[in-house]
C-alpha cells in the first residue's frame, strides 16, 4: 500500500476532491438551469438556484425561430463521417508507425506535431482559395474533408500507442495463416483493439462537434451550418439572448457528454499511452 | 519530408525501411532476398502511409505553406489589387503597433496563470485519486465532463456566470460576503483576465489529473515501502521519490499544455472575445481580430512568430530536461535515475 492514511488526511482528502467535483459540475448545472427557466425568470432579482416556472420555451424558441434542428444535423452528419474516415485513415498510418521502423518515421511523426503547433488562423486565407477552386465553399462535403485532415494526426498518435500494446505476433500468424497483412489487420487486429477505436472515433466525432473557425470560414448559407457557427452568430448580435444560449448550449454539450462517460476510460488510456511513448 | 532520399529499394518514393529489432542500417547493402523484403515492406509503409499523408499535405501544410508567405507580402482583403512582396513590413507593423505590449504581457499571463494552477490542482487530485476509494471511477468519470465541452462555448458558459447583473458568481460571493457590490467582471481588463483564467484552470485540470495519475499507477509499491521502512517523511517521499520518478511525464505533460494553451484563443474568443477595448486579447485572438479585418499579411506574420516562439520554447525545454539526466523517454527510466541520485 501507499503509505498510511490517517483520519484527518482522510478527511481533508476527501474534502478537496468534494469541492473539486462541485465546482466542475456546478457551470453545467447553471446552464442547465438558466435554460429550463421561463425566460423572463432569467433576468429577475434574486437569481434562483432553481427553474421556479419550470419551461422550455428556450428550446422551443431553438426549433421555431431558429433553425437549430437544421445545424444540429449538419453537425452530426459532418462529425459521424468525417470521424469514421479519419479513425479508418489514422488506423492505416497508427499501424505502420507502431509496427515498423523507417527512415522518415520521426520526420513523419515531427510533422504531425507541427500541425498541432501552428495557429490555425494562419492557413484559413489560403483553405479558403483552395476550397473555392475545387468548389466545395459552404458544402458539407468540403467541411468534411478538412475536418479529417484536422483529426488525423492526434488520432494516428493515439491508435499508435493502442498498437503498440497489442503483441505483434497475432498478426504474424495470421500472415502465416495466408493472410494479407491489410488482412490481418482488419480481421485479427481490429477486433482486439475495438476499445482503442471506438474512443479514436468518439475523439475525433468530439473534436469536429466542437470545430468553430474553419466552419465559419467555409460555411456562409444557414441551411448548411454547424451548430457552433450558429453559436457564434448567437453573439455576434450586440445583446445575447441568454434564453436560447443557454438551450443551444445545453443541446451542444449533451450528446458529446454521453459519448465522454461511454468512452472517458479508452479515452484516457489512449491519451496516456499516446503522450508517454512521445 | 526528408529521409527519404537514399534509394536502397528501388522504390523511388517509398521510405527505406528495416526489420523491427535490426540494428539501424547504415550500409547494410544486403542481399538480393533482403532487398526484395525491404521493398515489400517498403511499399506496405508508403501505402498505409498515403492516405494519412495526402489529407494532411494537402488541407493542412499546402494552406499554411501558403499563408506563411503572405507574412512577406501586401495581403488585405480590402485591396487585393497590389499583393507585392514586401520583406519584413508586416512583422514591422506587429511590433509597432500600439496593442503589441497589452498582447504579449497577456499572453505570459494566460500561459503561466493557466499552467501553474492546474498542474498543481491536477497533481494533488491525481495523488488523492491513487488509492482505490468506492465510486472512483464514477469521480473520474464526473471530472472528466469538462473536457467534451468546446473552449468556445466553454468561454460563453463562464461569460454568462460572470455576468455583471444576472451573473451567479456575484450573487455567490456577495452571500458568502466576500463583495459587497457587483463586480462588472468582464468590463474591466484586469478581472476579466482573472475571469478567463479561472475558466481555463476549470477546463485543463482534468488532463493534468489524468496524465499525472496514469504516471503515479507506474511506480512500484516497493519504493514506497522502502522508503516507509528508511523513515520518510510525506514530503521526504513526495520529493525523493515521486516527482522524480514520474519527471519525464510532468516534462511533456507541461510542454504539451504550453504549446496548446498558446494556440487556444477559443476560450478567450467566447467569453470576453478580446474586450473591453481589445485589453484582454493574447496573440492567437489579436490574430483572429486582425484576419477578420482583412489584413492576411499581418496575420500571417503573427502566426509565423507564434510558430517560432513554440519551436524555441519546444527545443529549449527538451533541451534542458534532457541534460539534467533525464535522456530516455518514459517514466520508469527518468524515474530509477531520479531515485538513485
Amino acid at each position: 500500500m501507499i503509505g498510511k492514511e490517517t483520519t484527518a488526511g482522510r478527511a481533508a482528502k476527501f474534502t478537496f476532491l468534494g469541492l473539486w467535483l462541485v465546482f466542475s459540475l456546478f457551470p453545467l448545472y447553471w446552464i442547465t438551469v438558466t435554460s429550463l427557466k421561463d425566460p423572463g425568470d432569467i433576468f429577475s432579482f434574486p437569481i434562483s438556484y432553481w427553474p421556479e416556472n419550470f419551461s422550455l420555451e428556450n428550446y422551443q424558441g431553438l426549433f421555431g425561430k431558429a433553425d437549430f434542428g437544421t445545424y444540429l444535423v449538419n453537425s452530426l452528419v459532418v462529425s459521424a463521417v468525417a470521424g469514421a474516415v479519419a479513425t479508418a485513415i489514422s488506423t492505416l498510418s497508427a499501424y505502420v508507425l507502431a509496427r515498423f521502423e523507417f527512415r522518415s518515421k520521426s520526420a513523419l511523426l515531427m510533422a504531425f506535431l507541427v500541425t498541432q503547433m501552428i495557429p490555425s488562423f494562419i492557413a484559413l486565407g489560403p483553405l479558403y482559395l483552395l476550397m473555392t477552386d475545387l468548389q466545395l465553399v459552404d458544402n458539407r462535403l468540403g467541411l468534411m474533408l478538412v475536418y479529417i485532415a484536422v483529426c488525423i494526426p492526434f488520432c494516428t498518435v493515439m491508435l499508435r500507442g493502442f498498437f503498440e500494446n497489442v503483441p505483434d505476433a497475432l498478426e504474424e500468424a495470421a500472415m502465416i495463416d495466408g493472410l494479407s497483412r491489410l488482412g490481418a489487420l482488419i480481421k485479427v487486429l481490429l477486433p482486439v483493439m475495438r476499445p482503442g477505436i471506438v474512443a479514436a472515433f468518439i475523439f475525433n466525432f468530439v473534436n469536429c462537434w466542437n470545430e468553430l473557425f474553419l466552419s465559419v470560414t467555409l460555411m456562409n448559407s444557414d441551411e448548411n451550418k454547424t451548430v457552433p457557427t450558429a453559436l457564434n452568430g448567437f453573439i455576434s448580435s450586440f445583446n445575447i439572448d441568454w434564453g436560447s444560449m443557454s438551450a443551444a448550449a445545453v443541446l451542444t454539450i449533451l450528446p458529446t457528454m454521453v459519448l465522454f462517460a461511454f468512452a472517458s476510460r479508452h479515452i484516457v488510456q489512449g491519451l496516456t499511452a499516446g503522450a508517454v511513448k512521445g | 519530408m526528408s529521409g527519404t532520399s537514399t534509394p536502397t529499394s528501388g522504390v523511388t518514393a517509398a521510405p527505406s525501411v528495416r526489420k523491427e529489432g535490426a540494428p539501424p542500417r547504415g550500409g547494410t547493402g544486403g542481399g538480393r532476398r533482403r532487398r526484395e523484403f525491404t521493398t515489400r515492406r517498403g511499399l506496405v509503409v508508403a501505402a498505409f502511409m498515403a492516405p494519412a499523408a495526402v489529407f494532411v499535405a494537402l488541407f493542412t501544410y499546402y494552406p499554411m505553406i501558403a499563408g506563411s508567405q503572405m507574412a512577406f507580402r501586401n495581403w488585405n482583403l480590402t485591396d487585393l489589387t497590389d499583393t507585392s512582396w514586401v520583406g519584413f513590413k508586416n512583422f514591422r507593423e506587429v511590433f509597432t503597433d500600439p496593442a503589441w505590449g497589452t498582447v504579449l504581457g497577456n499572453t505570459a499571463l494566460w500561459v503561466v496563470g493557466s499552467i501553474v494552477p492546474q498542474l498543481v490542482i491536477g497533481f494533488a487530485l491525481a495523488l488523492w485519486l491513487r488509492r482505490r476509494f468506492r465510486l472512483r471511477g464514477l469521480y473520474q468519470a464526473l471530472i472528466f465532463f469538462p473536457w467534451a465541452i468546446s473552449g468556445f462555448l466553454i468561454g460563453i458558459l463562464f461569460r454568462w456566470m460572470f455576468n455583471s447583473e444576472f451573473g451567479v458568481v456575484n450573487d455567490l460571493l456577495q452571500k458568502a460576503g466576500l463583495i459587497d457590490e457587483p463586480v462588472a467582471w468582464l468590463a474591466d481588463p484586469d478581472t476579466a483576465m482573472i475571469a478567463v483564467l479561472v475558466a481555463n484552470v476549470w477546463y485543463g485540470v482534468t488532463f493534468f489529473a489524468i496524465m499525472i495519475l496514469a504516471a503515479l499507477q507506474s511506480i512500484p509499491d516497493e519504493l514506497y515501502e522502502a522508503a516507509a521502512l528508511d523513515g520518510a517523511g510525506k514530503a521526504r517521499t513526495l520529493f525523493r521519490i515521486t516527482i522524480p520518478y514520474i519527471r519525464v511525464t510532468l516534462v511533456l505533460t507541461v510542454l504539451l499544455r504550453v504549446i496548446w494553451i498558446f494556440n487556444f484563443p477559443d476560450l478567450i474568443f467566447g467569453m470576453t472575445g478580446g474586450g473591453p477595448n481589445d485589453e484582454t486579447h493574447i496573440v492567437t485572438t489579436w490574430m483572429i481580430k486582425i484576419t477578420q479585418q482583412g489584413d492576411y499579411g499581418k496575420a500571417s506574420a503573427l502566426g509565423l512568430l507564434v510558430v517560432a516562439v513554440l519551436l524555441v520554447f519546444a527545443m529549449f525545454f527538451l533541451t534542458a530536461t534532457r541534460e539534467r539526466g533525464g535522456g530516455r523517454r518514459g517514466a520508469g527510466r527518468g524515474g530509477k535515475r531520479g531515485v538513485r541520485a
